[in-house]
């Protein structure tokens, strides 16, 4: 597979490549969610305004797993709150489905960062709470019924009568995931998911989240941290220059194929492009980029880019394409 | 390691009962000196001048008076002269009516209060006043309106039973974990199933823990309420053996009181453990 993609060598900071203009534009028939010009400005001390971010746009397909990146202070979880309904946007609206959202909304599901079970219900409880608030004239068996199938497509039948407290944080998070996915939501908005999670389960429920969005074609926005984390799950991720006044500096598309192996991502061609684009990015041009952006920079249309492949690319798909003795 | 714990308290607890009841015994067991008087004089002045013997019963002495009322708790013979059975069901039953009154009234409006913030800071300076005021305060004010002695009563219990509960509960509501509220939020639960299913449970175990206050409390205020008002009741028995100068019928309904208090204080403790969550 590795023969089939260009293959560009560029010394140094891969440049951003637009070449690809089919992915440049997204028409607005394939738009599922379209946020059109949100703003969001608190009152600071003295009478001024301080504006978080003003004029974002971004549109994102049905089926699509969006990744949000930058760092604290930028307005991530300000956007996520606005697409759930929790927060209202100071300007600008956002479409999903060709309707404006008003509040919250049961097709909008939310795992949140700190899980937010209610401790004194069960897992089965907390999972049938959302449930029976989505089908609130369902008889009581088919509520439980759809929670049973919920807590085990989380892998966690058998603990349905456990309390939160009794559960360990990666079993929580994945009573959260269950949850929302209950609800049978048409997208799905994550806010730091897993940041709370040792390694190894934060390993283990990507894989869990990855299996069941592709299996299920949901449609996901979730915000990371974690720059791994974003190119195992998502599609196209979306990075966010530094707040105060963030802007969507540039939606990045992931050259990897959807058919992902999270231990071997590291050897897939393109990886290491992405990973150095992406740490560059929140290193330094996360910074600079805020100060002076691009002459064309359009907000209504934020540069679509696709990192061309680096130098460790190219040893990863030398190495890759020889009979390697270890992985045969 | 509990248990022996447990063992040694224990046994620690029953040594000190022992010397306390030793020391008590000797205290009140010596004669003083007796001076002569004149025999009518001496019959007005009663054993204590005649014979030196101490008025202060001795533990034998109470325990005795204990075990009579234990063998006939409820005989009413005419207002002056009930068992300290019955005394006490008046006073459990005004605590109850006035504490039960008082549940009525603060959960629902500390649940209003402590929903809107508004209503929280508006109402805030009356609570703040109302609440140092002792409810013996309010006596007068109860007798006069409610030309009712044993109504004032009970309105006195309610009224020292409002505020802890009122406050607890307003700060329960107001404190519930904002992410819980998100959470009914984002599933579209309308304000009345949010108000049962979530902040009722979030803000339960801080209620209970006003509830026992407000019944320790009105177990405190229903004696001297009592013994304003007179009439019925374990603060108007204790009142009644004063004057009667039964200091063994005084010390018994002291230990009863207790008794009594530890029972509705273990009763509502119980009843926080049910509902207080583990995070």
């Amino acid at each position: 597979m590795s023969k089939l993609l260009p293959f560009v060598r560029r010394a140094g900071r891969t440049a951003p490549d637009t070449d690809q203009a089919g992915t440049r534009r997204m028409s607005t028939s394939e738009k599922f969610i379209s946020i059109e010009g949100i703003a969001r400005r608190y009152p600071a001390p003295g009478g001024k305004t301080t504006t978080i971010f003003e004029n974002l746009w971004l549109p994102m397909r049905r089926g699509e797993f969006v990744c949000m990146i930058g760092h604290s202070g930028c307005g991530k979880t300000t956007v996520l709150n606005i697409l759930a309904g929790l927060e209202a946007p100071s300007e600008g609206a956002v479409i999903v489905d060709g309707q404006a959202i008003a509040g919250t909304s049961l097709d909008r599901a939310v795992i949140f960062q700190g899980h937010a079970l209610l401790p004194w219900r069960s897992v089965l409880g907390n999972v049938a709470y959302a449930v029976s608030s989505r089908w609130r004239k369902a008889p009581k068996a088919e509520i439980e019924a759809r929670a049973r199938k919920a807590i085990a497509t989380v892998g966690l039948a058998g603990s349905e009568h456990k309390r939160p407290s009794e559960l360990s944080g990666g079993m929580k998070q994945r009573v959260g995931i269950a949850r929302a996915l209950s609800i049978e939501p048409k997208i799905l908005l994550m806010d730091e998911p897993f940041s709370a999670l040792d390694a190894l389960t934060r390993g283990t429920l990507q894989d869990e989240v990855r299996r069941i969005c592709v299996e299920t074609g949901q449609t996901v926005f979730m915000i990371t941290h974690d720059v791994d984390e974003a190119i195992y799950l998502a599609d196209r991720i979306v990075l966010m220059t530094n707040g105060p006044e963030a802007k969507v500096a540039e939606i990045v598309e992931n050259p990897l194929p959807k058919d992902r192996d999270r231990t071997q991502l590291h050897h897939a061609p393109g990886y290491y492009a992405l990973r150095n684009h992406l740490i560059d990015f929140l290193v330094s041009r996360s910074r600079t980029m805020r100060d002076a952006m691009p002459a064309d920079y359009d907000p209504r249309h934020p540069p679509v880019v696709r990192p061309s492949l680096s130098e460790a690319d190219a040893e990863a798909i030398a190495a890759s394409t020889e009979p390697a003795p270890r992985r045969a | 390691m509990t248990r022996t714990l447990n063992l040694r308290a224990g046994v620690l607890s029953l040594a000190l009962l022992t010397a306390i009841l030793l020391v008590w015994q000797v205290a009140v067991s010596g004669t003083a000196k007796t001076e002569a008087m004149n025999p009518e004089y001496a019959a007005l002045m009663g054993a204590t001048a005649t014979t030196g013997k101490s008025a202060m019963p001795g533990p034998l002495d109470v325990a005795e008076t204990i075990g009579k009322h234990l063998k006939d708790p409820f005989y009413d013979r005419g207002p002056n002269d009930k068992g300290i059975g019955i005394q006490l069901a008046y006073s459990v039953g005004r605590v109850a009516l006035g504490y039960g009154l008082a549940v009525l009234v603060a959960i629902p409006v500390g649940f209003l209060i402590g929903m809107s913030p508004l209503m929280s800071r508006a109402l805030d300076p009356y609570i703040q006043i109302l609440k140092p005021v002792s409810p013996l305060a309010w006596m007068p004010l109860a007798l006069y309106t409610i030309k009712d002695s044993s109504l004032s009563a009970i309105f006195v219990i309610f009224i020292c039973s409002v505020w802890p509960m009122l406050i607890n509960t307003v700060f329960g509501v107001a404190s519930t974990r904002k992410e819980w509220l998100n959470v009914a939020r984002t599933l579209e639960v309308g304000p009345i199933r949010r108000a049962f299913t979530v902040i009722l449970p979030a803000a339960a175990p801080t209620i209970l823990t006003g509830m026992r206050i407000s019944i320790g409390i009105a177990w405190l205020v229903i004696v001297a309420a009592e013994m304003l008002v007179g009439g019925t009741g374990i603060g108007y028995f204790v009142w009644n053996e004063w004057n009667n100068l039964s200091i063994t019928n005084v010390i018994t309904s002291i230990l009863v009181i207790g008794l009594v208090g530890m029972v509705l204080d273990q009763v509502l403790a119980r009843a926080q453990r049910l509902v207080t969550f583990p995070e």
